[in-house]
C-alpha cells in the first residue's frame, strides 16, 4: 500500500495553483504531440507520414511491426517505388512496390501495376472488382525511410486495449503525482 | 519510491535518445559510399510475339545478364531488391515501364550473379505498338537499409528491338 498511499497523499496535497499548473503541462505535452504529426503532414506531404507495416508482404525488407516514413511529392512514380494505397472499398491502406508503369502523353496520368515483394502474383486479385490499375489519387504515399520493430507498440495497443488504457492512466498519475 | 520512477523515465529517455541518434548516424553514413554497379544484358530469343485477342501486344523472351552489385552493400544493407525493366515510349504513352524480372539479394555474396531466364511478368502493351519498337531494358536496385533512408538508382542499356513481325 506504500506506493498506492504515497500517490493518494500526493493527490490530496493539491493546491489549485499546482493542479493548474499540471493541467497545462499535460496540455503541453498533447499538443506538441499534435504539432510534430501535423507538422510532418505538411513537410512530407502526406495524409499519414508514418505508416505501420501490418501484413508479411513485403518480408524479407519490411516485416510485421516495422516503421514506414512516407513522402509525397509531385514527381512522377517510377517502377520500383514502394508505394502506399488505398484501394475503394478498403479501409487498411497497403504497403507494395510498383511493378508497372504506363504515363500518358498527353495528360500525364499514370496507370500503376503493384506486387508484394513476398507475394506470388501481382496485386490485381487485392484491387476492386474490375480494376486493373491504380491511378495517381489511390497513392497516399511513397516509402522513403525505414525504422524496425517501433511499430510493434502500436500492434499491440490496438490488439489489446487494455494495455492502452493502463499506459495511458499510468501517464496520466505520472503527470499528476509528479512535482517539479 | 518517488526517485525510482524519475530515475527509470530517465534511463529510459537516455536509452532511446541514443538508439535514435546510433540510428541516424548509421543512415547518414550510406551517404559516404560511391557504388559503382555494372550489368550486361543479352536478349538470346523472342520465342513468342503476338496481339492478345483484347489487341494488346505480348512478347515472351529469354534473356541472359551478368550484373555486380556487390559495391552496394554496406554494413547498414539489409538487402538489396533488384529488377530488370523495360522501358519504351508509345505514341499513347510517354513511358511504359514493365518489370520483367527481379530477386532480392540478401547478402554480398549473392550480389555478383549470371543468370538466364525468361520474363516472370508479363509483357503486355497498353495497344498494339511493339512492332519494330526500340525499347531500353534497365536494371534498377533498391537498397533497403537495417535502419534509415532507401536508396534506389539504376543502369539503362539501350539497343533492343523488337521484330517486325509477329511470331
Amino acid at each position: 500500500m506504500g506506493w498506492v498511499g504515497e500517490q493518494i497523499d500526493s493527490i490530496k496535497s493539491l493546491q489549485f495553483r499546482q493542479v493548474l499548473t499540471q493541467a497545462i503541462s499535460l496540455g503541453m505535452i498533447v499538443t506538441s504531440a499534435l504539432i510534430i504529426w501535423k507538422g510532418l503532414m505538411c513537410v512530407t506531404g502526406s495524409e499519414s507520414p508514418v505508416v505501420v507495416v501490418l501484413s508479411g508482404s513485403m518480408e524479407p525488407g519490411f516485416k510485421r511491426g516495422d516503421i514506414l516514413f512516407l513522402h509525397m511529392s509531385k514527381d512522377p512514380i517510377r517502377a520500383g517505388e514502394i508505394v502506399v494505397f488505398n484501394v475503394d472499398g478498403r479501409e487498411i491502406p497497403i504497403v507494395h512496390r510498383v511493378i508497372k508503369v504506363h504515363e500518358r502523353q498527353d495528360t500525364g496520368e499514370v496507370d500503376i501495376l503493384t506486387k508484394g515483394d513476398n507475394n506470388f502474383g501481382d496485386d490485381r486479385l487485392l484491387y476492386a472488382h474490375g480494376q486493373l490499375w491504380l491511378q495517381r489519387h489511390h497513392i497516399m504515399g511513397r516509402a522513403v525511410g525505414f525504422l524496425p520493430y517501433v511499430g510493434w507498440v502500436t500492434i499491440i495497443m490496438t490488439e489489446k486495449p487494455i494495455i492502452k488504457y493502463i499506459l495511458i492512466g499510468a501517464l496520466g498519475l505520472l503527470v499528476i503525482t509528479s512535482k517539479e | 519510491m518517488h526517485s525510482v520512477m524519475l530515475r527509470a523515465n530517465a534511463l529510459l529517455t537516455f536509452s532511446v535518445t541514443i538508439l535514435a541518434l546510433m540510428c541516424a548516424m548509421a543512415s547518414l553514413s550510406d551517404n559516404f559510399n560511391s557504388p559503382s554497379p555494372t550489368a550486361q544484358v543479352q536478349v538470346l530469343n523472342i520465342y513468342r510475339f503476338q496481339k492478345k485477342r483484347n489487341g494488346d501486344d505480348e512478347v515472351s523472351l529469354t534473356f541472359n545478364m551478368s550484373a555486380n552489385l556487390q559495391s552496394l552493400f554496406t554494413w547498414n544493407t539489409k538487402q538489396v531488391f533488384v529488377f530488370l525493366a523495360a522501358e519504351y515510349e508509345t505514341p499513347k504513352n510517354a513511358l511504359n515501364q514493365i518489370s520483367l524480372w527481379d530477386s532480392i539479394l540478401p547478402s554480398k555474396e549473392d550480389a555478383k550473379f549470371w543468370i538466364q531466364t525468361t520474363n516472370k511478368y508479363s509483357f503486355v502493351d497498353q495497344g498494339s505498338n511493339l512492332q519494330n519498337k526500340d525499347f531500353n531494358l534497365t536494371l534498377h536496385w533498391h537498397v533497403m537499409p537495417k535502419t534509415g533512408k532507401m536508396f534506389a538508382d539504376k543502369i539503362a542499356m539501350t539497343g533492343f528491338r523488337l521484330p517486325e513481325t509477329y511470331r
